[in-house]
């Protein structure tokens, strides 16, 4: 009996074109977002010669570090199916943290720094608190925290920019390069690379990774198969906090300076690559690399529409239209039948 | 006569003013599979939730192997070995077969890779993933790695029920496993019953299907108003004396079958 109804567990094949996209994208939700990146980068090296030099590509990836660290964190979060509107204003008011730390308290730059990433780490617990404890939906939360941050950010600054040159040179470190070539490598990137090298592992490799996917998944038959979910979004919630903290010190490497004013948009930019990296919004589904390509779709659009004479205002244009065909596509996707 | 493996004497459960069990008891014995039938109300959801630790009895006792056992969570009950499948299969649709089976208590690689770096085991808990769904009869599937929701209802019931028999040592609960299910794959998940049961696991079954309950029980717990009305066996009734039974249109006959 056991062997004789075998056939009653077969996977049934549908062979419509369309269909096997569908569960090709299903399978694999990086594939997409590859192929827009790849389309992307040919179709600005013929649009202009000097997007694929290497001082070009240096800056593109310059220019992506902040909001890929951001992203990182982002994913996590969306991943358990929340979401930050507060990435950006933490980062931002980390960074401005530090800065302070070190020029107005006098601080070492080392203790400045940790102190900073601490900070920022605990700015994350405590949406994660909110958010596990008190049960309000993360939208929510993070809108209120968004503000908080941005608003103790100004008060802390007094809206003024710290400079560079005034702080430890730890704290603009991130900013040094490495030169290949003519390819200038900053060690911000590589702090960038190297987190989400970790962070693929963490997701793929460990049970925390997986249960931060059944958590987002269903977050009820996650509890029932035994796993503690309010410690899982917490503890996502804490670590994308040091996670913006770090972009934060990206940042000042990046600006040579501390400022207040910056960062209003990678609140949103976040989401953005997290989207375009295929992750869904509805949590459960996506990966960190989806989200490094997603970042560098960003930076590539920006970059190359720059280069082919294109309009700031219509850059954002370019990049909204972007995120409405992810979000989209990610709902078929999501259909899928078998 | 044997111990039973679950024993629950007087279990009572009141919410408020309105009483769900009411001085209930059961007997899972060795080797058996017991469905629980009731109406709507009867508090058989209730009285096996107080089983699996889901709900702590106002007052009665709960034996497991003949010992006093007081469950205050699910985890309580779990690692007393007795796994319960939910009516909603507790599986992440998202991940694979594998991770499915051991979500929840992964094993990690032995060494520093395990310790420091808390890399899975991913090769073992593959391997066994795959011994116990083909230990059941399910190796059909063709990839362990295979996403739970490409899966149909009866192969996603077939995770669900592998899981509890691969870690249920004492007991296995099944809460109304061929609900959602068609003919063919209702069939298929009864004869999974059946076969978890062979293994030597008793298995508690709700269900309200009693072509299945008649099927596969060995013997039939009727709960009626709160409490246990009798026991009785597919061969000494027939389905429409059972519902009789169930819906107090015919009189208990006294608890001889147990």
């Amino acid at each position: 009996m056991a062997t004789a109804t075998a056939t009653d567990f077969e996977v049934r094949r549908n062979d419509s074109l369309g269909l096997r996209l569908q569960h090709l994208l299903h399978g694999n939700p990086v594939l997409g977002p590859l192929a827009v990146l790849i389309v992307a980068i040919i179709a600005f090296s013929i649009v202009n010669g000097r997007f694929l030099t290497a001082t070009n590509l240096s800056l593109v990836l310059q220019q992506v570090t902040v909001i890929a660290v951001l992203a990182l964190g982002q994913t996590l979060i969306i991943l358990t199916a929340g979401i930050d509107l507060s990435a950006g204003a933490i980062a931002v008011f980390s960074s401005i943290l530090m800065a302070n730390f070190c020029v107005k308290a006098g601080m070492p730059g080392f203790i400045a720094l940790v102190l900073g990433l601490a900070c920022g780490t605990a700015m994350g617990a405590l949406n994660g608190v909110l958010v596990t404890r008190i049960k309000l939906p993360p939208f929510i939360v993070t809108l209120g925290t968004l503000t908080i941050f941005f608003s103790l950010n100004s008060v802390v600054s007094n809206s003024e920019t710290v400079r560079g040159t005034d702080m430890s040179s730890l704290m603009t470190w991130t900013g040094n390069s490495i030169p290949i070539g003519s390819f200038r490598l900053t060690y911000g990137s590589i702090i960038m690379l190297l987190l989400f090298g970790y962070f693929y592992y963490a997701l793929g490799r460990t049970a925390w990774g997986k249960h931060v996917y059944a958590t987002g998944d269903d977050i009820e038959s996650a509890r029932l198969a035994g796993i503690q979910t309010s410690r899982v979004l917490f503890s996502v919630y804490t670590v994308a906090g040091l996670l913006y903290a770090v972009g934060g010190w990206i940042l000042i490497g990046r600006l040579a300076s501390a400022s207040p004013n910056v960062g209003v948009e990678y609140n949103l930019d976040s989401i953005t690559a997290v989207v375009l990296g295929g992750t869904s919004l509805f949590g459960g589904r996506g990966s960190v690399i989806g989200t490094l390509i997603g970042a560098l779709i960003v930076g590539v659009f920006r970059n190359g529409l720059q280069l082919g004479g294109v309009e700031v205002v219509w850059q954002g244009f370019a990049i909204g239209l972007l995120v409405l065909v992810a979000v989209s596509l990610d709902q078929w996707i999501r259909k899928v039948k078998t | 006569m044997t111990t039973p493996v679950l024993q629950a004497k007087g279990l009572t459960k009141r919410y408020g003013r309105v009483v769900a069990i009411d001085g209930s008891d059961l007997e899972l014995y060795p080797g058996e599979i017991l469905a629980v039938i009731g109406d709507n109300g009867a508090g058989k959801s209730s009285l096996i939730k107080a089983l699996s630790g889901a709900l702590i009895p106002d007052s009665g006792e709960i034996f497991l192997d003949g010992k006093q056992v007081h469950f205050r969570t699910p985890m309580d009950a779990r690692s007393a070995g007795i796994e319960t499948v939910y009516q909603t299969l507790a599986v992440a649709p998202g991940l694979d077969i594998a991770d499915n089976l051991f979500l929840g208590r992964e094993e990690r690689k032995p060494g520093v890779l395990g310790s420091v770096f808390r890399m899975l085991d991913r090769g073992h808990m593959r391997a066994e993933a795959k011994r116990h769904m083909s230990e059941l009869g399910v190796a059909t599937l063709q990839n362990i790695g295979q996403a739970v929701e490409s899966l149909s209802g009866g192969q996603r019931q077939a995770v669900a029920v592998a899981r509890s028999a691969a870690f249920g040592s004492k007991v296995v609960i099944l809460d109304e496993p061929t609900a959602a299910l068609g003919v063919k794959e209702g069939n298929r998940v009864l004869q999974l019953i059946r076969d978890v049961r062979d293994r030597g696991l008793p298995v508690i079954l709700i269900s309200h299907n009693m072509p299945h309950v008649f099927e596969v029980a060995d013997r039939i717990h009727i709960q009626r108003l709160g409490r246990r009305a009798t026991v009785i066996t597919p061969k000494s009734h027939s389905m429409s004396e059972a519902v009789a039974i169930m819906t107090g249109a015919a009189e208990p006959p006294p608890e001889a079958a147990a």
